[in-house]
């Protein structure tokens, strides 16, 4: 008989403990439990009524063998019959019988329900708090349904003992957390708020968790929480460590409710009242000014205590991301913690250093880490902190150490842990591309990654180089004779094959004149990791092959020997074979023009944004890429994600069009490829055959309207050198909300654009379609900017070529970067000569604020929390319109997604309202949106409202989105 | 908040389990395997934190016993380590010199005191003496161990 068993001693109990603990088999231990569970059936069973000792003890044992992982399908009637016994201890032990073990019977639960609503009438206060205790445990709907409207009364009735205000305010803090809508709010709702200022620090303590949850939710009705919070927290934190008594730990005045205190502040923006606001930064700076100080016990749990409400002092502080100079210090004692030898606290300061890292006060300092940060990853040895290291490597990436930190990420990859690889990988393709300027060493980048890591090298990652390669004629020969070489390696990993497959046979000519990478040579390098590859790599080479053909002619009968031997014609994979099949057949009818034209370099694809961020964000959990710059859009990887080489029907070859897509890599097929330069009736607008609402009205009878020059000079090009900008505003409108179209057009001229922005970056190709048979000559656009727009917008063109031919068209690039926000738009002034008369026209180019917006995914909660913290009068513009086109929501929809920002559905309690949110990016700064559009049907009116950090951004944002509806 | 507390030996046995969240029992066994798993994998000397999901573990042993609590994201970490602390101070303090015996024969009891400190996740009572006082307290109105020692023992 163990002594171990205190207080009332269930002698049976301690019996039945020691024999399962002396069981020497698992056998043996079910064998016993089986007697047992027969021997308490037989006595439930049984004639006799048990006492309630004996029903305490039985249903003990039952929580027992269900604790060990059995499972108990009796005893809870015994239990429910404890519930209402007068004994404590036997009360206590159904409570917790049925906390442990209870489910959805409604027939028991009303039963327990009975005997918990006669407990919280009982006026006894451990009865009472036994009852909320069981209601807190089980928190379910019936519950809730029964109880939501009892809790809060108890609460705050005057004469309720403060242990059990305590566990109602937790008991309905569950509650609300499981039925929220069955939590009435009330008249109680101000008075818990005061619980604040109880005496009772065990009741502010339990007070504070519940009024942090409702603020979250209701951030207007618990608005004057702010300034109690914070005088309490005041006087904490200036308090010596004994006046607290027993809630002094370790030397720590009160840390459980500090910590507290400070979560609930962040639900709100720094408080408005300058008294409130300074009292606030009197206490954060205090708490920064203890840890300075020497510790007042080695404990570590005085450490611990002590930190964590640091920790929590600093994150306030980051939700605040207002006082700079709070903020800096926050980030130099992180950098203490950082070489810490307790493990915790460098993790802790990793964590928290990567929030720091976004805001625009404290990037820079966190930078000055990076040294440490790095040797972190070397030298740490629990993964978790390596994680974290990781990420805040991440977070403070900029364009001036994204070589360094690629290449340390790169380093660390090789030795890294699974868990973590691939994550890693989607991290470093990132960051390469979002801060290339040298494209090779991007190229190097990924192909070292596929070298590293390549099983972990998804397929985001490697289509995305090949779009990048593709798209960029700059660094189209340097990633040739870069996979040439890295395929030499006798072992490579088949992403690699994919990459250097798909890349030679786009460019392998480019590097072919240099006789070590002669056609013949790629084409065998190639072929020797065809046998090792399966099979949709082996797809995408033969369609290499095929594209070899045209690009070497002089090794076409090479390769038609390969297509045509048994195992590729007779290959048991269909597609495979189909392929062989067609492309030796289309290798020996199609003559060297159409060869040409089939297989011709691919166009680029329409810019789109990354799908890897999709992909990093998918993997890590919503939420949990803490950046927010970092979170895109999901269309965007709807588009990616269909790129997929292994489901190319080659039977598309067999329609010789210019553009067949050969390796399926492009998604969008057509739309892309430029047109047939030669053809000169073809309008610009074919090419923007994505847009066709844009377009319909400007092509009308197109046939007719393109041919007669002398149609054109007489009506609406002037002779004179005409200054007058062509205010197409209707025009300009609509590229707020799409970035392809045409942008003008005359008799002569059209001008059609595509442009891509990321973040605050963009680039526009203007492309000019001369509509007649004459030459354009002397041909000069020009983008101008105005004084004030030239120091928030840096635009560089590239010249164009002074002659265009009749019925040609040239292209031009603009490459754009938003300094800073900004409201005019820069004009295109276009000038030649056509026909012995000089033209000159100016038009708006459609560069505006809102390209540079990144969509933003939040819930409601965090939608309204922010659009709280931007409840200044100066961050609010708002707008009443009348609708200049029929209110469809459909087409609202696409119209606030075109704009940019992200569109987030079930957020505004009205259906019919839009509600969306955004980054603004600009070199200096980042500006977050919110923006709320309600029609009102009956009215044909709209009143939009826009809030953000700068007033300028919110009038501009308002402005240009009234003109779309 | 909390979403639940695990006590396990270094054998890896369970000792202890509340949640305080509603799950299937499956899912719960489930959930123990794994985390039980992943905590006594890990090696000395390293933090006490590990991502799980989208919460967070924080563990600490004390001499043969794991205590492991589930937080969440925003949760803050050093102060859960405290709450641990503060548990086995309350085990301590009721039993004196508590150890696994103690929490294996009174089950009960190691549940009613984590009851007194903690509610739906949340610290309800962080003052040593309020919360043991409220245990012993509810000793006092049981009734005498004599009296029961009168009764069978089966």
């Amino acid at each position: 008989m163990p002594a171990v068993s205190k207080g009332d001693g269930m002698r049976g109990l301690a019996v039945f403990i020691s024999d399962i603990r002396n069981c020497k088999s698992k056998e043996a231990e079910i064998k016993r439990i089986n007697k047992e569970l027969a021997n308490i059936r037989s006595k439930f069973k049984g004639d006799k009524a048990l006492d309630g000792y004996s029903k305490k003890k039985y249903v003990c044992k039952l929580l027992f063998i269900f604790l060990l992982g059995h499972d108990i399908d009796f005893g809870h009637m015994e239990a429910v019959n404890l519930l209402s016994s007068n004994r404590y201890t036997e009360k206590q032990i159904g409570y917790l019988f049925i906390s442990v073990l209870v489910n959805s019977n409604s027939e028991l639960i009303r039963l327990i329900n009975n005997a918990i609503k006669n407990d919280l009438a009982s006026r006894n206060p451990t009865f009472m708090g036994l009852a909320l205790h069981c209601i807190a445990n089980v928190g379910s709907r019936e519950m809730a349904e029964a109880f939501a409207g009892e809790i809060p009364k108890i609460l705050v009735a005057g004469d309720t003992m403060d242990s059990v205000k305590q566990s109602a305010a937790l008991c309905l803090l569950r509650l609300y957390r499981t039925s929220p809508d069955l939590v009435p709010m009330g008249d109680w709702t101000s008075r818990v708020v005061h619980l604040l200022n109880d005496q009772h620090l065990g009741v502010v303590t339990a007070a504070t968790s519940l009024i942090t949850t409702l603020a979250q939710k209701n951030p207007e009705e618990f608005k004057t929480s702010v300034s109690l919070a914070v005088s309490r927290l005041s006087r904490i934190v200036t308090s010596a460590s004994t006046d607290l008594q027993d809630y002094t730990y370790y030397f720590v005045p009160a840390p459980w409710l500090s910590v507290k205190l400070l979560r609930l502040l962040q639900c709100y923006p720094p408080p408005e009242d300058p008294a409130v606001r300074g009292r606030l930064t009197e206490c954060l700076e205090t708490i920064l000014n203890k840890a300075q100080e020497p510790p007042k016990s080695k404990k570590v749990q005085h450490s611990n205590a002590k930190n964590a409400v640091l920790f929590e002092a600093i994150s306030l502080i980051i939700h605040h991301d207002s006082e700079p100079n709070l903020l800096v210090r926050a980030c130099n004692q992180l950098g203490q913690f950082l070489q810490h030898r307790e493990t915790n606290l460098r993790y802790l300061a990793l964590e928290s250093m990567c929030t720091l890292a976004s805001s625009e006060f404290s990037h820079e300092a966190v930078k000055t880490h990076i040294e440490t940060v790095i040797n972190a990853l070397k030298t740490e040895r629990d993964v978790s902190v390596r994680q974290r290291a990781v990420d805040l490597l991440y977070a403070m990436c900029d364009r001036s150490n994204a070589q360094q930190i690629v290449a340390e990420m790169l380093n660390y990859l090789e030795t890294a842990d699974y868990s973590i690889r691939e994550e890693i990988v989607l991290k470093v393709a990132i960051l390469a591309e979002k801060y290339a300027v040298d494209y090779t060493w991007y190229v190097d980048t990924i192909l070292n990654l596929i070298r590293i890591a390549g099983d972990y090298v998804s397929e985001e990652v490697w289509y995305r180089v090949i779009q990048i390669v593709i798209n960029r004629d700059d660094v189209q020969g340097y990633a040739a004779k870069t996979v040439f070489e890295a395929l030499q390696a006798p072992a490579c990993h088949e992403n690699l094959v994919k990459v250097g497959g798909y890349i030679l046979g786009e460019f392998g000519n480019l590097i072919a004149g240099d006789p070590r990478s002669s056609p013949l040579i790629q084409f065998n390098l190639l072929h020797s990791k065809f046998h090792l590859c399966s099979v949709p790599t082996r797809a995408l080479l033969l369609s290499t092959y095929i594209k070899f053909v045209n690009l070497f002619p002089e090794i076409k009968t090479t390769i038609q020997d390969v297509l045509r031997s048994d195992s590729q014609l007779k290959n048991a994979d269909v597609e495979l074979q189909q392929r062989a099949v067609e492309y030796l057949r289309l290798s020996t009818i199609a003559s060297t023009d159409i060869l040409a034209t089939v297989l011709e370099e691919m166009p680029p694809f329409p810019e789109r944004e990354s799908s890897i961020l999709a992909k990093l964000k998918k993997k890590k959990g919503p939420g949990t890429v803490t950046d927010l710059e970092e979170i895109k859009k999901e269309r965007s990887s709807d588009m990616n994600g269909s790129a997929e080489p292994a489901s190319v029907n080659a039977s598309a070859v067999s329609t010789p069009s210019p553009s067949a897509d050969l390796l399926g890599l492009g998604a969008a097929p057509l739309a892309n490829s430029a047109p047939p330069p030669s053809s000169s009736g073809s309008l610009l607008v074919d090419v923007f055959s994505d847009s066709p609402s844009a377009v319909a009205p400007l092509a009308p009878g197109s046939d007719d309207n393109f041919a007669s020059p002398d149609l054109a000079s007489s009506e609406v090009v002037s002779e004179e050198p005409a200054d007058t900008v062509h205010d197409a505003d209707e025009l300009f409108h609509k590229f707020v909300c799409k970035n392809n179209g045409v942008l003008f057009e005359n008799q002569l001229l059209q001008i059609g654009l595509k442009s891509e922005f990321r973040q605050n970056l963009g680039r526009m190709f203007i492309f000019y379609g001369n509509k007649t048979s004459t030459q354009f000559l002397n041909f000069t656009p020009t983008v101008i900017c105005s004084d004030d727009l030239q120091s928030s917008l840096n635009l560089q063109t590239k010249p164009v070529d002074p002659t265009v031919d009749g019925g040609a068209q040239v292209q031009q690039v603009v490459n754009i970067e938003c300094v800073s926000d900004f409201m005019e738009a820069p004009i295109l002034n276009i000038q030649f000569r056509y026909g012995g008369t000089f033209q000159n026209l100016s038009v708006k180019l459609p560069i505006t604020l809102n390209k540079f917006f990144q969509p933003t995914e939040m819930s409601s909660q965090d939608f309204f929390q922010r659009w709280k913290q931007l409840s200044n009068p100066k961050q609010e513009v708002q707008n009443i319109f009348k609708a200049k086109h029929p209110m469809d929501a459909e087409i609202t929809k696409a119209k606030i997604i075109g704009f940019g920002s992200a569109l987030l559905e079930e957020v505004d309690p009205n259906p019919a309202n839009f509600v969306g949110a955004g980054i603004i990016h600009t070199k200096t700064t980042q500006i977050g949106c919110l923006l709320r559009l309600e029609p009102n049907l009956q009215a044909q009116m709209y009143r939009l409202t826009l809030r953000t950090s700068k007033e300028a951004v919110s009038q501009r944002l308002c402005e240009l989105l009234s003109e779309q509806f | 908040m909390i979403h639940f507390i695990l006590l396990f030996s270094r054998q890896g046995k369970l000792r202890l389990q509340k949640w305080y969240t509603t799950l299937p029992d499956k899912e719960k066994k489930k959930i123990i395997r794994e985390i039980v798993q992943i905590i006594l994998s890990r090696n000395q000397k390293t933090s006490s934190f590990v991502d799980w999901k989208d919460l967070k573990l924080v563990y600490k042993r004390y001499a043969s016993l794991y205590f492991c609590c589930a937080i969440e994201d925003q949760d803050n970490e050093l102060l859960t380590l405290e709450v641990v602390h503060r548990y086995v101070e309350l085990l301590d303090r009721y039993f004196g010199n508590v150890c696994e015996l103690d929490i294996i024969f009174n089950f009960e009891k190691a549940y009613f005191i984590l009851d007194e400190f903690i509610i739906g996740g949340e610290v309800q009572e962080t003052s040593k003496r309020s919360a043991v006082k409220a245990i012993e307290d509810s000793d006092m109105l049981q009734e005498t161990v004599e009296e029961y020692m009168n009764k069978p023992a089966f």
